[in-house]
């Protein structure tokens, strides 16, 4: 209703738009300040701790510490097994939401129904199921004793924990993919075939540069929770592994060392901003929208 | 082509429910531990079922349940308000500028990770009660963290919708004598409640199923159902929780067909409007 001529209020239309807008920052008042208090403060909190020791003075001790060879061989690791794990989802994601993709519009959706619900059984609980089927007298075990086999150690091992983190982010990767999929006009496929190209070439040069949005925002979601995270690596590996979701957890929580672990998670987040900033880099106008 | 693809769908939904499925047999298991499967109740001196009146007569992880929905509630109910109107004001913003930073900022809850997001607030607590020398985290703490995270997706489900809404729609309510106020809440906000419920929905769903963020957030007096379960996994989780998240399973698929069908209804009475 800003620049309607006939308004019943008549204003210089200016003076109109300046209203308007002051209305709407009127509405948003509350909006903005609980974000202020509760978002933006917060951040201002883990900076503050970075650069400071207990007593409240300036140090860079807290960053220093995060070139302990120990300190970067959990952040090399999270990396890696958060690159890896987002590669396998990727690879796995793709063909399902193409196949999800195809389906009739009910049956899509009662496809991406079933592959939510799995998601609302507690984290920790389907981790932990998957713990008790690794586990030493788990269910494999007692299958494989059963066979007459010996019993074989799973729990450390590197593939369970990517084998956890794919299990429990798949479908955040899959989503955004159908969704993206969904929009293509198939006509643009029947196209590309009958201008001669082969399926699998519409494929390539049609379909999946035109999901590249939906791929990217699923990169996102699955690798930001996997490079965090705390819980699957130390069940999954009994305690072996330990990446830097779980030292920054224990710095809270067991060491109450704010400061070291303020360090850990401004230099997580940084890494994390950088990774979406370069991903944004890789996508077009419309994952960007999606991702700001 | 397509038989591959249907073959491979249905592999990929047995993987992801083969835990499930697992998860529902350990809340039978003959024997207190859920290191191994069993289901030789003949030697058991446990009855079928045990471990289902064992949840129900497991006062703390009734409590933690109890907790858990008060706060989901609660939570869904406040970012929806505060959601609604800031996705209001954001749509009607024309100054780019400010919209787009007003924006970012909220959706950095949404972009960072659940523990960065837990860790900042557990600081800003943590400073705020050592000024004020009172206080400890537990349900105020873990409510104004639930309504921060559950913020950015209940703007992000309203504002597509908004944009959808005819221009003339309000400013017709507004010829035929509404005040703007009247027009909000007679003409537009009609118009927005489907999405207004499913950003509702969105938000009690997470902040049931959120452990990260709580796991800093929560005191001990208050302690959700995941930081419950959480606090049991550190040691050995007896199969009394896999009775208790498979009932929870069968209350959110409640839920969830009951969102369905109201959300179906919804659209058939729009239709006809």
């Amino acid at each position: 209703m800003t620049s309607n001529p006939v308004s019943p209020v008549k204003k210089s239309p200016i003076r109109h738009f300046r209203l308007a807008n002051l209305r709407s920052l009127g509405i948003l008042t509350p909006h903005i300040v609980w974000c202020v208090i509760f978002i933006v403060v917060p951040l201002l909190f883990v900076l503050y701790y970075t650069f400071t020791d207990r007593n409240g003075a300036f140090t860079t001790d807290n960053l220093q510490f995060l070139g302990t060879p120990e300190i970067l061989r959990c952040f090399g690791l999270s990396i890696v097994y958060a690159l890896v794990a987002t590669a396998v989802c990727l690879l796995l994601a793709y063909p399902l939401a193409l196949a999800i993709s195809k389906l009739k519009s009910n049956h899509q959706s009662l496809a991406t129904l079933l592959l939510m619900l799995p998601m609302w059984v507690s984290f920790i609980i389907r981790t932990y199921t998957l713990k008790n089927i690794f586990n030493d007298n788990g269910i494999i075990n007692q299958i494989i004793a059963m066979l007459g086999g010996g019993e074989v150690k799973f729990l450390g091992q590197s593939w369970l924990i990517i084998l956890g983190m794919v299990y429990d982010f798949l479908p955040y990767m899959v989503m955004p993919i159908v969704t993206v999929l969904t929009g293509i006009d198939p006509k643009l496929n029947e196209a590309a075939e009958d201008l001669g190209y082969s399926p699998f070439r519409a494929f390539l040069h049609v379909t999946l540069p035109l999901s590249r949005a939906g791929i990217i925002s699923g990169i996102t979601m699955v690798f930001v929770p996997c490079v965090s995270t705390f819980y699957i690596s130390s069940t999954l590996s009994g305690g072996t592994v330990t990446l830097i979701g779980d030292k920054i957890e224990s710095a809270f929580l067991s060491n109450s060392n704010f400061q070291q672990g303020s360090a850990m998670s401004f230099v997580l987040m940084i890494l994390i901003l950088i990774s979406i900033l370069v991903m944004n880099k890789f996508g077009d106008k419309e994952s960007e929208e999606l991702l700001a | 082509m397509k038989t591959v693809g249907k073959i491979y769908s249905i592999f990929i939904y047995l993987c992801l429910y083969a835990p499930i499925v697992i998860m529902v047999l350990y809340s039978f298991n003959a024997v207190r531990s859920t290191s191994a499967l069993s289901f030789d109740y003949a030697s058991s001196k446990y009855e079928f079922g045990h471990w289902y009146a064992e949840a129900f007569q497991n006062e703390y992880a009734l409590n933690a349940l109890r907790n858990s929905l008060i706060l989901a509630l609660l939570s869904a109910i406040a970012a929806t308000l505060l959601g609604t109107l800031a996705a209001y004001g954001l749509h009607h913003l024309k100054m780019r500028r400010i919209r787009s930073a007003i924006t970012t900022v909220t959706n950095i809850p949404m972009m960072n990770p659940d523990i960065v997001t837990g860790i900042s607030m557990m600081l800003l607590f943590a400073t705020v009660f050592a000024i004020i020398r009172i206080g400890e985290t537990g349900f105020a703490t873990l409510l104004i963290a639930h309504i921060t995270f559950n913020l950015p997706y209940v703007i992000l489900s309203i504002m597509p919708r908004l944009r959808q809404m005819d221009k003339n729609l309000p400013e017709a309510a507004l010829d035929l004598g509404c005040t703007p106020v009247k027009s909000f809440f007679l003409v537009q906000l009609p118009f927005l409640f489907p999405a207004i419920l499913s950003g509702f929905i969105m938000a009690f769903t997470l902040s049931l199923d959120d452990y990260v963020i709580s796991l800093f957030l929560s005191g001990p007096k208050f302690e959700t159902l995941p930081v419950f379960i959480f606090g049991l996994a550190r040691k050995s989780v007896p199969p009394t929780i896999y009775a208790l998240s498979t009932l929870f399973l069968i209350m959110v698929l409640g839920l969830l067909v009951f969102s369905n069908i109201m959300q179906a209804r919804m659209e058939k009475k729009n239709n006809i409007n």
